[in-house]
């Protein structure tokens, strides 16, 4: 079973990717796969964390990259670049939540995080359409990796 | 990010963006010929226009619109927001009511302090960069901050009906009082969090503290029983005791250009202090024993003009919070009607509650048909500016033989002293429009 947690603000624009990962998910409804939402607040990501052995984190970034695109993490094996996954200034970002995971000793076994470049955040607005179509192969993306492991 | 000049003759350290702090700041020091020049703390977080639009709103919506102000101290606004409300209406509410809105506060002052002394204060203590850092080094201290904030984060979901801008309160009191399960559930976790609570007060008390005095004028609520919370009567050292009403004849606010913030002035007095230090120093005697007796024990004195050592009040408040939270779980009966009628009527009423950063004062004049025809609001870290400021100054003037890093961390760290939300003090800049 795979746990993938969707991060992000559903009103604004292409920062619902993570949560929109997560409804189509829930709606595909595949057995391996169990998906949930949460904010990007410490407290937060490490409580949905926790209890899971693979852990999935879907957010949207921003790395300067073309819109839609998707860049695969391997959370376990390295510190999380903080500058892909900028957080506001009222919270830490899922970058931060990961590192302070692993100084607390409470990481999963596995955890990969799928960044997807946005292209706007304005109020509001839906999902930009590089986005939507990269949510859709995230979402794929997801789907196999829970195949393989189960 | 930060960039210190050069040359020693002039030297400028001008942090752009304030790191560990709520909302967007940044900092100048100007030193000139080894003697300090100018101090600013600039915000630039866009500026926030609730004053002005409140205006013209039904009086029933100002407890929501205000708790956006913040979203780590909504239920102060929204407390201030309905009690300045029922006061213009000349509604009082039942004792039932006024207990859960403190419970519900308590919440507040645990999620927003714990947050605050462990990931925000502790690390310019030990030296580290940021909180996450620190946790590399000090897992235990930092799981049992984030633990103690979860549960402050419950008693506000149980409460208030979620942990982010609550729901539940409104003018009159609230939309459904909860369950006696839902609330008396809590007891456990906020047991566990009191101890942990008086552990981190252990902790912190064995930090190093710079070695500072300053003297503000304190301004504080006091409450006839209790620690003051949620209401009080305004209380100062200098030995000023006014009801709320009575707080624009004695405190102003200006504007000051290169900022969007207001800066608080006492009339005949200069730059005040709110927050935990003046709470500490003005309603001692309104502690239970138990943490009294721990915040003594953790090197308090009774009065404490030292502002790094506002970590200690924090702590000590904290578990205060959790002790008063349990006594309130213990009392707690459901009641109906979850809030008393409130009728509008043209006339201004005043609110005022400690916010975990202090004093926030709100008042209201609305119509005859509760349309709002004017708001204020004066947040604690607003009244704090100019005495952040001068603490800045302070520090400088005595610490000037400091290479600029240092110099530079030590005046990050006195910004930080005051837990400064700057979203807060950033709500308002006054509005003119010319039509022609």
């Amino acid at each position: 079973m795979v746990r993938v947690i969707g991060v992000g603000n559903p009103d604004r624009e292409d920062d619902a990717a993570g949560i929109e990962a997560v409804r189509r998910l829930a709606a595909h409804g595949h057995p391996g796969v169990e998906a949930r939402v949460c904010r990007p607040d410490p407290d937060d990501l490490l409580t949905a964390m926790m209890g899971a052995a693979r852990v999935i984190v879907v957010d949207a970034m921003a790395a300067g990259t073309d819109p839609g695109t998707v860049v695969r993490i391997d959370a376990t094996a390295a510190p999380v670049p903080a500058e892909l996954f900028r957080g506001s200034t009222h919270g830490l970002g899922v970058a931060e939540a990961v590192e302070l995971a692993r100084h607390l000793g409470v990481m999963p076994r596995s955890l990969v995080i799928y960044g997807i470049e946005g292209r706007n955040y304005r109020f509001g607005k839906p999902l930009s359409r590089d986005v939507s179509f990269a949510v859709e192969q995230v979402v794929d993306r997801i789907e196999h990796e829970a195949a393989e492991a189960a | 990010m930060s960039r210190p000049s050069a040359t020693r003759a002039r030297r400028t350290l001008a942090v752009d963006v304030l790191a560990r702090v709520e909302g967007e700041g940044g900092l100048e020091v100007k030193v000139r010929r080894g003697a300090l020049e100018s101090v600013r703390l600039n915000i630039y977080e866009p500026p926030r226009l609730f004053e002005a639009f409140l205006r013209g709103r039904d009086f029933r919506e100002a407890p929501d619109f205000t708790a956006r102000i913040c979203g780590i101290c909504p239920v102060a606004y929204q407390t201030c927001a309905a009690q300045a409300m029922e006061r213009a209406c000349g509604v009082t509410v039942p004792p039932a009511v006024r207990d859960l809105r403190r419970l519900l506060y308590c919440g507040e002052w645990i999620e927003s302090h714990a947050l605050h002394v462990v990931m925000l204060h502790a690390p310019d203590f030990l030296g580290y960069e940021s909180g996450i850092h620190m946790a590399k080094d000090h897992p235990e201290a930092v799981t049992r901050g984030l633990g103690i904030k979860k549960v402050g984060n419950a008693i506000m979901t149980a409460v208030g009906g979620r942990e982010i801008h609550p729901v539940n309160m409104r003018v009159g009191g609230f939309w459904r009082a909860p369950a006696a399960a839902a609330v008396k559930g809590l007891r456990d976790r906020v047991a566990w969090a009191l101890e942990e609570s008086l552990e981190l007060l252990r902790w912190v008390a064995t930090f190093t503290f710079p070695d500072v005095r300053r003297d503000w004028v304190f301004v504080a609520l006091r409450d006839p029983e209790r620690y003051p919370v949620e209401q009080g009567r305004i209380v100062t050292s200098a030995g000023h005791d006014l009801d709320p009403s009575e707080f624009e004849r004695h405190f102003g606010e200006e504007h000051v250009h290169r900022s969007n913030a207001l800066h608080g002035v006492m009339h005949g007095h200069g730059p005040y202090h709110v927050g935990p230090l003046a709470r500490w120093a003005l309603n001692q005697d309104r502690l239970t024993p138990a943490v009294l007796e721990a915040a003594r024990a953790a090197g308090l004195a009774p009065v404490e003009r030292n502002p790094f050592r506002s970590i200690l009040v924090r702590a000590a408040e904290m578990a205060y919070a959790c002790e008063e939270a349990l006594r309130l779980i213990d009392a707690y009966q459901p009641f109906d009607p979850p809030a008393v009628e409130v009728t509008p009527r043209d006339a201004t009423g005043w609110g005022v509650s400690e916010a975990p950063r202090g004093l926030l004062w709100h008042s209201y004049s609305m119509d005859g048909r509760g349309v709002i025809r004017k708001a204020r609001i004066v947040p604690p870290t607003a009244q704090n500016q100019k005495s952040i400021e001068s603490d800045v100054a302070a520090y400088v003037e005595r610490h000037l033989s400091l290479e600029n890093d240092a110099l530079q961390w030590g005046c990050e760290q006195a910004v930080r002293n005051y837990d400064p939300c700057i979203s807060c003090a950033t709500h308002f800049m006054r509005l003119s429009i010319e039509r022609v």
